[in-house]
């Protein structure tokens, strides 16, 4: 490894009287692939748009290539050799594949403004290639997966030379086999001297892939280690200031009578003919890779896509499930995009937690604002959301508090069956360990939980059975004493 | 936060206060009472049909047709008079009517998914059609003498317009259901997050039908009082209307992608409009220059209100 290529040092930052960076320092060399963790909050985000020029430091120095340097916009940075790598793509769905490439700097015949197709085409295919991926150029964006549309966007930082990516939980969204062909992307980039700057909530991930990690802590560094000489167990301490102990909570509950059936279900959403039950306290992992038909399925269950099949709770059937049916029958759904289908973002923290239950705040459609008020401090204090007050913006929370909110809101309904889906994506690791926390709690009350997970280690732990999903059918049922992460990958990719 | 909160919705009031300090600099007789009330009065109807609107665009929505269903409600009540119907029953027709006709909009726009422009773009041409049909194209005169007719557009409460009280009188009884009922309270949801209410067992397809028809029913009782102060029913009436009516919501800060902004600023919209235009007209400012001030009063308030949001 050479010399730094990025030295920060001493950064602060203030939005207003909140300080988010204390000083902050951070150095990156060529050909590294520079781990960045911290807890939701802790100023990750933050450092990396201060170092690209979407938010001016307070205080401090940033040298790049030796020379002090402060950018005054991302497109200074790219300019200079820095691409950002977003976590929501910048990806227009409409336009194609090489389009997309191209956006911003398309080529034309000379400067008419006539585009130069052929040419692009052949280019965007010819970046693609040489990152080892096959891709149709003229192919719409919206046809290509999630993993492509960030291949895309890393062809398109790579073919603008850049020698410093910074990649904001890039696999969050993807698939085994495509967190691979990024993985191995990523190693090629190395190969020829680019540095990655890799943010994630993933310690396996980190643990394979990074030579260096930094955490940050309330805004300052807490140390930067080579990954060889730490571990896990050192990583989260460093995050969280203290020991966490088992990631996952003993189980106490004991599962009880069948509550809920669900018998040949099927949606045009691509849920084929599912069934199973689920028993009184009890949580029923499902497992699946991204496609498999998970989401669907709980959409259909909860009554927000139509559906056929019988769905019973307590033994009554649900006729022609809506939200609201599903709801009055004592289910509640958390979603798993928190910020499209669980919160309203310019609502107040307590507005939100009222959403699901305004029938219970209310006499004769008046709402009792008094009531509300004393629920939503009955709830921040129950699930200990941090917040400055219930008025609050919601979109001004963490992503960790934004998922508390939302299972907050439906906690208010008291359901007797919660699905969560993907309940702990993009949150940190102290509020996974509370919410985990809070389902097992629930299911000593005698709550059923069904929980949809991509993280293994979460469905293992969590879970009392476990139900796998290939291509919108269900290949398997397994208690958790006879599961392992590989029985669950072999049914989750349809074998046997 | 909070502080930009209040300085945004102060922002509105602010600027009501300094059009309304020029213009009694420049015309002495604008502060005179009989001119407010004057003013008042002639913002009433405006801002009947936007506390309608500011509902709708809260919802995410739009309602180009409330012209045209003032117009038609209009006209029905006043033919219902002319056919020898009492007078309150004809008024409770016409805003029956109303209700129909905003309920047919939420309709459209709910289970037949149209985008709200489109379906009102549509429904306001049909409506100014049968109207013109009904009338054929000729006012609507000979109506009734009868006091309670004569009241709603002409008479005085205590010295007071009696469209005026009609329009605080309805301002209250808004205001309170958008802030204290889980009707308002789901307006607000539904424009902020779509699919986040439906999931949360709201009844989103009941909210937008209700919104629509509640313009409905405020586009006619608008139109009843111009009716009954001008005593006919004119078939062009109300064209047009709908853009003062988006002006006032928009100067009064709702935001026009939903979920954000509340009726107090469209009442105060409604007053800058409106002042407006009878000020320029106490100084003798041609109709054409109006519109040209007017506009950029509009376009000044939404940038102003950008910079404030950046």
């Amino acid at each position: 490894m050479s010399s730094s290529i990025i030295e920060m040092n001493g950064i602060h930052k203030a939005f207003g009287q909140v300080h988010v960076l204390k000083g902050v320092s951070f150095d990156l060399k060529s050909g590294e692939i520079h781990a960045l963790m911290g807890e939701n909050g802790a100023g990750k985000s933050t450092l990396m748009k201060i170092l690209t020029g979407i938010h001016s430091k307070d205080q401090g120095d940033i040298t790049y290539k030796g020379k002090e340097i402060t950018f005054k916009s991302p497109k200074e940075a790219e300019k200079a050799g820095i691409s950002v790598i977003h976590q929501e793509l910048n990806i227009i769905p409409e336009l194609t594949v090489a389009e997309n490439f191209f956006l911003g700097k398309e080529k034309t015949a000379g400067k008419t403004g006539i585009l130069k197709n052929k040419v692009m085409n052949e280019e965007a295919k010819a970046w693609l290639m040489e990152l080892g991926i096959k891709l149709d150029p003229k192919k719409p964006a919206s046809d290509c997966s999630v993993g492509q549309q960030q291949m895309i966007e890393i062809a398109r930082a790579v073919s603008a030379n850049s020698e410093v990516l910074i990649m904001d939980e890039p696999t969050a969204a993807l698939t085994k086999k495509e967190i691979d062909v990024l993985f191995n992307v990523m190693g090629g980039l190395k190969k020829k001297g680019v540095a990655i700057v890799y943010i994630s909530h993933r310690m396996e991930e980190i643990f394979t892939m990074c030579d260096r990690i930094t955490v940050l802590r309330d805004g300052a560094s807490v140390g930067t280690r080579v990954i060889n000489q730490t571990d896990f167990q050192e990583v989260v301490k460093m995050m969280v200031g203290r020991e966490l102990g088992e990631q996952f909570p003993e189980r106490k509950g004991m599962p009880g009578k069948v509550r809920l059936t669900v018998d040949n279900l099927s949606s045009s959403t691509g849920v084929k003919s599912v069934s199973f039950d689920l028993r009184e306290g009890e949580i029923l992992g499902v497992a699946g890779l991204m496609g498999a038909g998970r989401t669907e399925l709980m959409r259909a269950l909860f009554g927000a896509d139509k559906s056929s099949g019988v769905i019973q709770i307590e033994g009554k059937t649900l006729k022609k499930p809506s939200p609201k049916k599903s709801i009055r029958a004592g289910m509640a759904f958390v979603t798993e995009d928190r910020k499209g289908e669980g919160l309203i973002l310019n609502q107040t923290v307590r507005e939100n937690l009222s959403t699901a239950q305004l029938n219970q705040l209310s006499k004769w459609s008046l709402l009792r604002i008094k009531k509300e008020q004393a629920s939503a401090t009955d709830l921040i204090e129950r699930l200990r959301i941090k917040t400055s007050g219930m008025e609050q913006e919601a979109k001004s929370l963490s992503g960790g508090n934004q998922q508390k909110i939302v299972i907050g809101k439906w906690l208010a309904t008291n359901p007797s069956v919660l699905i969560l889906d993907e309940p702990t994506r993009g949150v940190d690791v102290g509020a996974k360990k509370e919410i985990y926390q809070i389902m097992n709690d629930l299911t000593v009350k005698g709550v059923s939980i069904i929980m949809v997970s991509s993280e293994l280690p979460e469905i293992l732990g969590m879970s009392d059975r476990i139900l796998v999903m290939h291509e919108g059918k269900v290949t398997s049922i397994m208690d958790r004493a006879g599961a392992d992460q590989e029985k669950i990958m072999t049914a989750a990719t349809g074998g046997e | 936060m909070k502080n930009t909160g209040i300085i945004q919705k102060i922002g509105p009031f602010l600027g009501l206060i300094l059009i309304i300090a020029v213009l009694s600099i420049l015309s002495p007789s604008f502060l005179d009472l009989n001119n407010i009330l004057n003013i008042l009065r002639q913002v009433s109807i405006n801002a009947l049909i936007a506390f309608g609107m500011t509902f709708i665009i809260l919802t995410g929505g739009i309602d180009l047709s409330v012209g045209s269903m003032l117009a038609l409600g209009a006209a029905l009540t006043a033919g219902a008079m002319t056919a020898g119907f009492d007078p309150i029953l004809a008024i409770l027709i016409g805003l029956l009517i109303g209700a129909a006709m905003g309920a047919f909009n939420g309709l459209i726009i709910t289970k037949g998914k149209v985008a709200p422009f489109i379906a009102t773009l549509a429904t306001m041409t049909i409506y100014r059609g049968l109207t013109l049909v009904y009338t054929e194209g000729r006012p609507v005169t000979g109506l009734s003498d009868a006091f309670s007719f004569q009241m709603i557009g002409k008479g005085y409460v205590f010295g007071i317009p009696f469209p005026v009280v009609t329009m605080f009188l309805a301002f209250g009884i808004l205001w309170f259901i958008l802030k204290k009922t889980t009707f308002g309270r789901g307006v607000y949801s539904v424009g902020g997050n779509e699919e986040a209410s439906r999931l949360a067992g709201l009844n989103v397809d009941r909210i937008k039908i209700g919104v629509y028809t509640l313009t409905g029913v405020l586009s006619v009782l608008a139109g009843i009082i111009l009716t009954s102060r001008l005593n006919s029913a004119q078939p062009t009436a109300g064209t047009a209307y709908e853009l003062d009516a988006i002006a006032a919501v928009v100067l009064g800060g709702t935001s026009l992608t939903g979920g954000r902004g509340w009726i107090v600023g469209t009442l105060i919209g409604a007053l800058i409009i409106g002042v407006l235009n009878n000020g320029l007209n106490l100084m003798n400012v041609s109709s054409f220059y109006q519109q040209v001030v007017k506009g950029g009063v509009i376009l000044l308030a939404v940038l102003l209100d950008r910079k404030k949001a950046a």
